[in-house]
C-alpha cells in the first residue's frame, strides 16, 4: 500500500513538470526557447516512460525509453544547425 | 534486498523533484543560455537519478537501465552544446552585457578563414 | 485507476493546444517543432493505452525522420509564410 503513493506522487510530480515545459513552449519568442523546451520536454517524457514501464511491470516496455534516449536528440541537432546556418 | 528497495525509493523521489526544478527554471529563466543551463544540467541529473532508482527498485532490469543512462549521459550535454552554439552564431546576445566574451575571438578568426 | 484518466485528459488538452499551435502559426520553423512535440505527447498516450509496439514506431518516426525531412524542405524553400506572395499568384 505504501508504494500506492510513490506512484502517485511521482506521476503528479512529471505531469506538473511536463505542464510547464509546454507553457513555455507555447509562450517562448524565439525558436531557440522553443527548442530548449522541445529538449526538456523530451527528456521528461523519457523518464516518465520508464516509470510507468516500472508500474505496468512489463520488461519490454523500457524498448520504447530506449528508443527516446537514443533517437531523441537527432531531432535538435537538426533544428540547432539549420538556425546555425551550416546545414 | 529490502536495502536496496529503498534506495530505489529515494533515488526516485530525488529524480522526480530535480525534473520539476528543471521545468521551473525553464519557464522562469530570462534568456536563452540561462534557460538552457537549468533545462539540461538539472534534467539531466534527474532523469539519470529516476531511470537509476527503477533499476535499484526491480534488480533484473539494471543491465538496461544502465544503458539507457549512459546514452542519456552523452546524449544531453551534445545538444545542449549543439544549442548554445546556434543560439551565439544567431546573435541572440545574454541580457547581462559586462562580461567577458571569450567565444568571440575564435568566432571572428573561423569567419575570416571561411572568406 | 484514476490517475491515469487524468494524465491522459491532460495530454489530450495539450495534443489539441500544441496542434493549434502549429496550424495557426506563421513561421514555419516553429510548426515543424510543434510538430515535434505532438509526436512526443502521441507516443506517450499510445504507452499509457498499453500499446508499446505503435508508440515505439510513433517515436522513431515522429522524432527523427518527420523533422529532418521538414527541416531540409524548409531550407531549400522559404522560412516564413508571406501572405502577399501567396495571394499575388
Amino acid at each position: 500500500m505504501e508504494l500506492n503513493y510513490l506512484y502517485i506522487t511521482v506521476l503528479v510530480i512529471l505531469s506538473i513538470a511536463f505542464i510547464i515545459g509546454m507553457l513555455r513552449f507555447i509562450k517562448g519568442p524565439t525558436a531557440s526557447d522553443r527548442v530548449v523546451a522541445l529538449d526538456t520536454i523530451s527528456i521528461i517524457a523519457t523518464a516518465s516512460l520508464v516509470f510507468m514501464g516500472y508500474i505496468f511491470n512489463r520488461y519490454i516496455y523500457l524498448d520504447v525509453a530506449l528508443i527516446y534516449g537514443v533517437l531523441g536528440f537527432i531531432g535538435v541537432i537538426i533544428i540547432a544547425r539549420y538556425l546555425e546556418g551550416a546545414l | 534486498m529490502e536495502i536496496l528497495k529503498y534506495i530505489g525509493i529515494g533515488l526516485v523521489l530525488l529524480g522526480s523533484i530535480f525534473l520539476l526544478l528543471g521545468a521551473v527554471g525553464i519557464y522562469r529563466m530570462p534568456d536563452v543560455y540561462n534557460r538552457l543551463q537549468a533545462g539540461t544540467k538539472a534534467t539531466t541529473l534527474g532523469a539519470m537519478s529516476l531511470i537509476l532508482g527503477v533499476g535499484f527498485m526491480e534488480p533484473e532490469w539494471l543491465v538496461k537501465t544502465l544503458i539507457l543512462v549512459i546514452f542519456i549521459g552523452i546524449a544531453n550535454p551534445l545538444s545542449s552544446h549543439v544549442l548554445a552554439r546556434s543560439a551565439y552564431k544567431n546573435n541572440q546576445m545574454p541580457i547581462i552585457k559586462n562580461g567577458i566574451d571569450a567565444y568571440k575571438k575564435i568566432n571572428d578568426s573561423e569567419k575570416s578563414e571561411e572568406n | 485507476m484514476i490517475i491515469y484518466v487524468v494524465i491522459f485528459s491532460i495530454l489530450a488538452v495539450l495534443l489539441v493546444a500544441s496542434a493549434l499551435f502549429a496550424i495557426i502559426q506563421k513561421d514555419l520553423l516553429y510548426a515543424v517543432i510543434a510538430t515535434g512535440v505532438i509526436s512526443l505527447i502521441l507516443s506517450v498516450m499510445f504507452f499509457i493505452l498499453q500499446a508499446p509496439d505503435v508508440a515505439l514506431t510513433e517515436a522513431a518516426i515522429g522524432i527523427a525522420l518527420t523533422t529532418i525531412v521538414f527541416v531540409i524542405t524548409i531550407r531549400n524553400t522559404t522560412r516564413n509564410e508571406d501572405e502577399k506572395e501567396i495571394n499575388s499568384k
